[in-house]
């Protein structure tokens, strides 16, 4: 913070020169705007009201003050939206939590994308670990190893996590998960209890290893230097090619399509010119066309009990599910499997979907998505299947179970 | 019946023996020979005959089928999944400066959110004199301004640390647009709340939040936010998309894409920031030693050439070919652009296309006569504080591999006698 005092020091005149232009340049701006109005006789009876409310709201900053718009925020509005914690504690609420019942909720809430000892799955960040990597390649950067301040993790938590139910965790809860976290990293034992009494006390070991961007003396001398335009070098190598590595993604999708519809529309010109060869392409571009309709109809057949505004309305619950489910057309397994077809089919059958044992078992003894089912695991996904791997707390309304049953069904394939 | 140049048959593949059969001719600056009339010319074609399209076809009209492949692009391996993920720009399709909103990057913590006018609400409160509640029709009453400026976010270029990894200028440059916002200083704002509360302003923040689930924030401090700052709601002529955060954004000229926070929704006046995650455990510069840079909000002055380059090769030989590029710096206007085709020998300035603006793309071009040997192009950019684009070794040696931010190097394209363009390193 040293630093950017210096950085800001002797700003405080500009900022309110900064400020008085404002005001200057709001009111030449308004201004004519009410004359406009008043020649055309039918001043909006709000912009007036504006401008008398502006008086007696005046602020004694400079100018003639504020122009009025907007209302004062409420304090149970400022409350329910002012949550950031900083490092010092601010904005923390009253609470605790202890390590034992933040595994627990680590395992339900945070373990599908971040592991069971917060070690990441996947691609997803890993919470733990990483100690003395920061000076090598590939740095592992963790709570443990990386984030100056515990209250980031904190804020974060409370405010952006679970991933697709975000703000739904309680303090208690939130102090608990904080508390795991910080276990899991060898920061504090398995006995440690997270509170607002004691949260200043907690160091991380990286709260050092930050300093304030220098660029503009360590590389801005350097890098304003008048650089060589003639004879600069003698010989010029390759010393590496992007190619070796193929790790660009395919873009030919686009431009294949594009190509095929040339391609076909040169064998048409092909077959016209041969009449023999006419019926032939005829044939052939006609039958994919039947098969895609077939399955189409049967779709349609099957969506047809369907209420449609369900459906819709399922699909927009459905957002709550589309951070691990996709469903549709070309829908893969992500953190959680795909849904196609999941109404009418055995538990855990979706193949290459690693599932929790206890899923894995009902399918294997026989257990349907069946409506009823489906509520009840949606209702409470933890007490349905006891281990299931889906962190999700559960829909509380029945209207939402019943549209997402609806929406799942409308994809039976 | 719509007349296209899809329903031209034979006469397409007449022309196209024709031309090459012509273009084994082509050489220098001599002229290439027809092979005979162009039925494109001499027969009468279908559009020329039929009608086309009337109005209302497309209300809201997208980009002819021809230019499909001019789209937004993901690398999958980059991210866990496409909700907290990033996209890329095609800028080696485009020319000009503004970037389309349909094509223009995304980044996205929580997946892009459906938030409309009408439940659209900003706070602004802590240190102020009057916290207050803006809906949005109450950010529109405010006196607006219009501003052309790039956003950049801070991983742009951050793949090719390491090495040349990605082989495409949409890949190694593409998280990056350009456009012409409208909107209301966010110093209007705050002295609509007034800032006598805040008292010194020398040493106070600006904490910015978004509405979605991700709830990005990012600290701002106070000069910044006093300076040029935008909360916008329109960019290049119409609405945001609600991929870049409809219906309001925070534009910050110069500086990190991150801090742009999209759907809008609060600004707190503080004494300190808040360290939040984007401004502590991402968006932060590892050195070689494994300390780290903080509040690195500055883009640093930066160009690549988009064409030629991997995704738009050369196709038509040699003989006169536009290089083409786009050059930026957050510390203010390009003032001019070197390109070398030799890898570095020897170099030239490019032709601007017009006068560099500040903390906005910069297009730029060299008119080139290729003689069909390989070429080593590279781009460098110069801003008006006399920073020069630097080289990867440059930054390297002050920097190391690690830092994943901020990766403003020279970029080399290596283009062979065949035309195609390919990412390398070269000494």
């Amino acid at each position: 913070m040293s630093k950017s005092l210096n950085l800001y020091g002797g700003l405080a005149l500009g900022g309110v020169a900064i400020l008085t232009a404002a005001y200057n340049f709001a009111d030449r701006n308004v201004t004519p705007l009410v004359d406009t109005d008043r020649v055309l006789g039918e001043a909006p009876a709000s912009l007036d009201m504006g401008f008398m409310l502006r008086p007696a709201i005046a602020s004694t900053t400079a100018g003639d003050g504020p122009l009025g718009i907007g209302r004062e925020a409420l304090p149970e509005e400022v409350t329910a939206w002012d949550v950031d914690v900083r490092p010092d504690g601010h904005g923390l609420p009253a609470g605790s939590g202890n390590v034992s019942d933040g595994d627990d909720l680590f395992q339900d809430y945070c373990a599908v994308c971040h592991g069971v000892f917060a070690e990441g799955v996947d691609n997803w960040p890993k919470l733990a670990g990483g100690t003395d990597t920061l000076d090598r390649d590939d740095p592992l950067k963790t709570v443990g190893s990386y984030w100056p301040y515990v209250s980031t993790v904190w804020d974060y938590v409370h405010r952006s996590m679970p991933f697709g139910n975000a703000q739904s965790l309680s303090p208690d809860e939130v102090y608990a998960i904080t508390a795991y976290i910080l276990y899991s990293n060898d920061l504090v034992d398995d006995d440690f209890v997270l509170s607002n009494e004691n949260f200043t006390e907690v160091t991380l070991p990286n709260v050092d290893g930050f300093f304030v961007d220098d660029r503009d003396t360590v590389e801005l001398p350097v890098f304003s230097q008048e650089p060589c335009m003639e004879n600069c070098k003698e010989t010029v190598e390759i010393t590496m090619r992007a190619t070796v590595l193929d790790v660009t993604p395919d873009q030919t999708a686009a431009r294949e399509a594009f190509q095929a519809e040339e391609a076909a529309e040169a064998a048409a010109e092909a077959a016209e010119a041969t009449e023999e060869a006419a019926p032939a392409t005829a044939e052939t571009a006609a039958q994919p066309a039947t098969e895609e309709a077939a399955p189409a109809a049967e779709t349609a057949a099957a969506a047809g009990d369907l209420d449609p505004e369900l459906v819709a309305a399922g699909e927009k619950v459905f957002k709550k599910c589309a951070a691990c489910h996709q469903i549709g057309e070309g829908a893969e397994n992500k953190t959680g499997p795909h849904l196609n077809g999941v109404m009418g089919r055995t538990l855990g059958a979706v193949d290459g979907f690693n599932y929790s044992k206890t899923m894995a078992e009902m399918g294997a003894s026989g257990t349907v998505w069946t409506e009823e089912a489906m509520a009840a695991f949606l209702a409470k996904p933890r007490d349905y299947v006891k281990g299931t791997k889906m962190s999700f707390a559960g829909l509380k309304k029945e209207d939402e179970i019943a549209a997402i049953n609806a929406y799942l069904k409308s994809f039976a394939q | 019946m719509t007349a296209s140049s899809n329903d031209m048959k034979s006469s397409r593949r007449a022309f196209l023996r024709g031309a090459l059969a012509a273009g084994g001719t082509v050489a220098g600056a001599s002229m290439a020979k027809a092979a005979g009339p162009d039925p494109l010319i001499t027969e009468v074609q279908p559009w020329a005959s039929g009608l086309g399209e009337g109005v209302d076809a497309t209300p809201y009209g997208l980009p002819i089928k021809f230019e499909s492949d001019v789209v937004r692009r993901n690398v999958e391996w980059l991210t866990a999944d496409v909700i907290s993920s990033i996209n890329f720009t095609p800028i080696h399709a485009l020319d000009g400066t503004i970037t389309p909103q349909g094509c223009a990057f995304e980044r996205h913590h929580s997946g892009a959110i459906e938030l409309s006018k009408k439940d659209y609400r900003l706070m602004i409160n802590g240190l102020v004199d009057r916290p207050l509640v803006f809906t949005y029709e109450d950010l529109e009453r405010f006196p607006r301004e219009q501003h052309v400026y790039f956003c950049e976010c801070a991983a742009n270029t951050g793949m090719e640390w390491a090495g040349a990894q990605l082989n495409g200028a949409q890949f190694t440059h593409g998280m990056i647009h350009n456009m012409e916002y409208t909107g209301v200083p966010l110093r209007t704002l705050l002295a609509e709340a007034g800032l006598d509360a805040a008292g010194d302003l020398s040493d106070k923040w600006v904490y910015v939040e978004g509405a979605d689930a991700s709830s990005n924030g990012r600290s701002i401090p106070m000069e910044k936010a006093l300076d040029d700052v935008l909360v916008a709601f329109k960019a290049n002529g119409e609405a945001l998309r609600m991929e870049h955060g409809y219906p309001a954004r925070l534009v910050v000229p110069g500086w990190e894409g991150n801090m742009w926070v999209k759907w809008l929704r609060r600004i707190e006046v503080a004494d300190a920031p808040v360290e939040s995650r984007e401004e502590t455990s991402k968006y932060t510069d590892t050195m070689a030693d494994g300390t780290s840079r903080k509040w690195t909000w500055v883009m640093d002055a930066k160009s690549v050439i988009t064409s030629p380059s991997p995704q738009s090769p050369i196709r038509h030989g040699k003989g006169p070919l536009v290089i083409t590029g786009l050059a930026w710096s957050g510390r203010g206007a390009i003032t001019r652009v070197d390109v070398t085709v030799d890898g570095g020998k020897t170099w030239q300035q490019a032709r601007l296309a017009a006068p560099g603006q500040p903390m906005a793309l910069t297009r730029f071009y060299v008119d080139h006569i290729w003689d069909g040997e390989e070429m080593l192009l590279q781009a460098r950019a110069h801003d008006e504080t006399g920073y020069v684009q630097p080289t990867k070794t440059q930054l390297r040696d002050i920097r190391g591999l690690n830092s994943v931010y901020h990766n403003n190097c020279i970029q080399t394209w290596w283009v062979k006698p065949s035309g195609e363009a390919e990412n390398v390193e070269i000494s």
